[in-house]
């Protein structure tokens, strides 16, 4: 009966899926089965190895193949009469614009980071097609469906800003592993293979007395001949001992806390390494040198002791300079590289020793510093089939019963999967009601390139913004700009903004709208002199953009038996944002309100402690009152969600 | 824990998994061994996620020639019914599961399945059913627990936009870890004859309508002699008479089974691909739960129906055990 209903609005539908990742797959299977004629596909990535364990349409040999064209193939084998369409492309690039999106009935989303979600979110708005959202994390996922004017928008609710951590936290103060893994991937290792030009907060004292006069320039400069191991010895000594030292001799630093013990490399390990070692240095293919390999370290599980972590530390560095001089300079932390992700945990190690905080596996230090998100196929393939469930509604307009369903790792009343009704629009979304926004800055410090960086693009999620006050242009990305055009707008961004042709200062409202996007949003500007720098690290606050009242719809959900706290619960529930695979997770959407109820909802049913998955949900919880939640840009944000907790 | 580790080749595949119920679960996976019957939607999916879980070994069960239905619903088959001359679903799926992951042994064994022994079962540690006859579920499940060690049980069934899992781990021991700590547990579980023996008026007023309603169908097939499925809409006043007997022999208001989903279950023989997809990711997750002891197992059916969307765990079991 159900097929028959279906038919008419499945077969007529053109369909379009962004992602053919570990949800992409399922979903494009089950829609092929449903009877889905005319399905296009877009994704940018190419297969890898571990993505084999979920992504069944694809195989061993099509590791480096586009995702899109591999998944369209594997379904036409059983299903050969329909039209898949793939696009081996960026979901932002400019030929998916509104008229693109506009040619299908529904979107559907397998995606994996927030910045192509809202995008997604906005195209979808701007083309009035309606979108189904989704995302898994271990045994959790959700699927959300997000219809123009009639249910709430992928950003209605506000999304919290990727986790960072406060600077000194990680040069001075790391209390979590995760911390020394921060130093370790985007201070330290980038200061010894990455841009040189890049601004860097590790502590380098040029007149360097805990080492030997003939190191008197950089520490980090390797002169061309000096020994490998001593160099590896020196930088060692210069992190791990002189800089602890130097921090230690900041007396008020430590007032409250554990002093770090400085480590020398002398001490852990007295002697060269090369006898260790020394016959084969040499591999057959350079790129895949592991210093695990040439130390006889098998298991990536192990915990290495501290002189394990030091022979890594040194033999990495080696098989850095060794092997592939040629990439030093240009290297950026890769969770696929083995070589770096070796020489990230060793140091995170030894520094995690420094600190006395516990040290981890290199299988634990992997996930936490390529913010890996455990992903299982069955959570994909569950969430897959509720994705073409609400699709097949939307076609078939049945407005009424849309659902947003929740999958659980632990029942809540008995439920496994969970629907609820969709919220409302919310009246003070930016997006889907464009309201006006407020911005406090301080309009004599800030220049154009902070508001640009940090509100436009981090905040406001846009890609080619166009930046206006009244019919004055200030700035603009585009393809078709004039080579003046370009000076000038380059020249702004430099600028303070009470500097700009035309003075941007105390209430003037400045309008910025993405074209490919089609989204514009006002912002009211506030002039405000000072600013916290642990609680507002940004040096401004965006605001007017705030979770919708809590009162909508609470009498139609359909979660049943009345305790009213729990009704507005789920949209707010630590899962709302869940990622699969992810370079950057978006985190959790709980607010400081709703923590009870979260507790509540979780209802301690959840933490295997050594189970990553209940982990993930335990820092969803305490993203929001982590004590070192402030803000701070690293390039890279670093979740915790991948760590695991020792018991005591 | 026994010494052996995952191979380098493991750890690489199975890196995103091993971050969600680690290295210890994955190993147990690796050593077991799953019997599947009725190469359907659902049974399909549920092999797919095993397969890819990189469980040691699967075996597949079922003779039927390939149909024009099996083909429609099924994501392991080639279209062309040529590929398929001579050929069974079982043999069929086995040859595409073989591709899903060269790391597990997916093997047919050819044969009826009630006619298999108590000895024949002792080689699995999981055994999943699925469009059995009640005779045979109740066979094949009584089968597994004359073993002296477990094998867990399963029965799967997916009609119209519903579907429904049964769960026998018969005495299942597991440290049910919650926030404030962890406590060993001991579930109990009843087989699927003593499950759907329970009065009906004993189970919680707001019981699953799907519980009753398979059960009202399973019934009918049995007593006209169908096979599972063998059902169609002339079916339905006779089904909506046993409906009304077994209401009035249970002392149980009618109300509780609507005529209107038991419609739709004579009328849907058919599976709906979402739902085995959904069914098919819940009783994969159940049966890596049961293998590799991590998390707490379902207690003792699941339901879903994709109308309210609501996927439910009832436990029926006697409140009164015996003794």
């Amino acid at each position: 009966m159900a097929s028959l209903q279906h038919s008419q609005a499945i077969k007529g539908a053109k369909v379009l899926m962004v992602g053919a990742g570990g949800i992409g797959c399922e979903l494009l299977k089950t829609l092929a089965l449903s009877d889905f004629q005319d399905i296009h596909i877009i994704d940018m990535d190419t297969i890898e190895v571990s993505n084999l364990n979920r992504q069944f349409l694809f195989r061993q040999s099509h590791v480096g193949q586009s995702k899109a064209k591999v998944a369209r193939d594997a379904v036409l084998r059983f299903r050969p009469h329909i039209s898949i369409t793939p696009y081996h492309a960026n979901a932002k690039d400019s030929n998916f614009n509104v008229d693109f999106f506009k040619q299908f009935n529904v979107v559907l989303n397998g995606l994996d980071n927030l910045d192509a979600r809202r995008h997604v979110n906005r195209l979808c708005l701007a083309a009035e097609v309606p979108l189904v959202e989704s995302g898994t994390t271990g045994f959790l996922g959700q699927v959300t469906v997000h219809v123009k004017g009639k249910t709430e928008c992928y950003e209605c609710q506000p999304k919290p800003a990727p986790k960072t951590y406060p600077v000194c936290t990680i040069t001075s103060t790391p209390s979590k592993f995760v911390h020394c893994v921060v130093w370790a991937k985007d201070l330290l290792f980038a200061k010894l293979f990455g841009d040189k030009n890049q601004d860097n907060d590790l502590n380098v004292r040029s007149n360097d007395a805990a080492r030997s006069s003939e190191h008197a320039g950089d520490a980090f400069e390797w002169s061309g001949n000096e020994d490998l191991e001593q160099y590896g010895r020196g930088i060692y000594d210069h992190v791990f001992g002189y800089n602890i030292e130097l921090a230690l001799s900041n007396e008020e630093t430590w007032k409250n806390r554990n002093k770090p013990r400085p480590i020398y490399c002398r001490d852990v390990l007295p002697n060269r390494m090369t006898q260790q070692n020394g016959n084969v240095d040499i591999t057959d293919d350079l790129s895949s040198a592991s210093a695990m390999a040439s130390l006889g370290l098998k298991n990536p599980q192990d915990i290495w002791c501290l002189m394990e972590n030091t022979k890594v530390f040194l033999e990495a560095l080696k098989l850095f300079f060794t092997n592939r001089r040629k990439e030093i300079g240009n290297l950026s932390f890769d969770k696929d590289d083995q070589l770096a992700v070796e020489f990230v945990t060793a140091a995170a190690n030894i520094r995690a020793a420094s600190f006395n905080i516990p040290s981890h596996s290199l299988f634990e230090a992997k996930g936490i510093a390529g913010n890996i998100v455990h992903a299982v196929a069955t959570t994909n393939a569950i969430v897959a089939g509720l994705i073409v469930i609400e699709a097949i509604k939307v076609l078939k307009k049945d407005t009424e019963s849309y659902r947003m369903t929740y999958c659980l790792e632990h029942p809540s009343k008995k439920m496994l999967l969970m629907p609820v009704e969709p919220f409302e629009p919310n009246k003070s979304c930016c997006v889907c009601s464009k309201t006006p926004l407020s911005l406090e800055i301080n309009t004599h410090r800030s220049k154009l390139r902070d508001f640009v960086e940090k509100i436009v693009k981090a905040k406001l999620g846009m890609n080619s913004p166009l930046i206006m006050h009244a019919t004055a242009l200030l700035y603009e990305i585009g393809d078709d700009l004039e080579e003046n055009e370009i000076a000038n707008y380059t020249a702004n961004l430099e600028k303070v903004l009470s500097e700009l042709p035309p003075p941007v200062t105390d209430g003037t409202v400045l309008t910025v709208e993405d074209l490919q996007q089609e989204f514009t949003c006002n912002i009211h500007i506030k002039h405000r002199e000072e600013f916290d720098e642990e609680k507002e690290p940004d040096g401004m606050v965006l605001s007017g953009w705030t979770q919708a009242p809590s009162e909508k719809k609470d009498d139609k959900t359909s979660i049943g038996n009345g305790a009213s706290t729990s009704k507005s619960l789920p949209t707010k529930l630590g899962i709302t944002e869940i990622d699969i695979e992810v370079k950057e997770i978006s985190g959790g959407t709980v607010s400081p309100g709703t923590k009870r109820k979260l507790s509540e909802f979780s209802d301690g049913s959840t933490v295997d402690q050594s189970s990553d998955v209940d982990q993930t949900r335990n820092n969803k919880k305490t993203q929001k009152h982590d004590d070192d939640g402030g803000l701070v840009m690293l390039d890279h944000w670093d979740s915790n969600m991948s760590k695991k907790q020792r018991s005591p | 824990m026994d010494g052996e580790e995952l191979t380098e080749q493991e750890t690489a595949l199975y890196d995103r998994q091993i971050r969600v119920w680690g290295a210890d679960a994955q190993r147990r996976l690796s050593k077991s061994h799953i019997l599947v019957h009725g190469m359907k939607g659902t049974i399909t999916e549920f092999c797919k996620n095993i397969v890819l879980a990189g469980v040691g070994s699967l075996t597949l069960v079922d003779d039927r020639a390939v149909t024009e239905e099996a083909l429609s619903a099924n994501f392991l088959m080639p279209p062309d019914e040529n590929a398929c001359s001579g050929k069974t679903l079982a043999e069929l799926c086995r040859d595409s599961l073989n591709e899903f992951n060269p790391m597990v042994r997916v093997s047919v064994e050819k044969g009826d399945l009630a006619s298999f022994g108590v000895e024949f079962f002792d080689k699995f540690d999981v055994v999943v059913i699925s469009f059995c006859s009640l005779a045979t579920k109740k066979l094949i499940n009584e089968r597994c627990r004359k073993l002296s060690k477990r094998v867990s049980f399963y029965t799967v069934d997916c009609r119209d936009c519903c579907g429904e899992i049964f769960v026998d781990l018969q005495k299942y021991n597991y440290a049910k870890k919650r926030q404030d700590g962890t406590t060993e547990c001991e579930l109990q579980y009843p087989s699927f004859q003593e499950a759907i023996s329970v009065p009906w008026r004993s189970l919680p007023r707001k019981v699953s309508k799907l519980y009753l309603a398979m059960r009202v169908i399973e019934r009918f097939e049995e007593d006209e002699g169908r096979k599972p499925g063998e059902i169609c809409i002339e079916d339905l006043p006779a089904v909506l008479k046993l409906k009304k007997e077994l209401c009035e022999a249970q002392s149980l208001n009618e109300s509780h089974i609507p005529n209107a989903l038991l419609e739709r279950l004579v009328m849907g023989a058919r599976e709906f691909p979402p739902v085995c997809a959904i069914i098919g990711g819940i009783l994969g997750q159940e049966v890596i739960k049961a293998i590799s002891g991590k998390g707490d197992p379902l207690k003792n059916f699941f339901f879903f129906d994709s109308v309210d969307g609501k996927g439910i765990i009832e436990d029926i079991s006697d409140p009164r055990p015996k003794g």
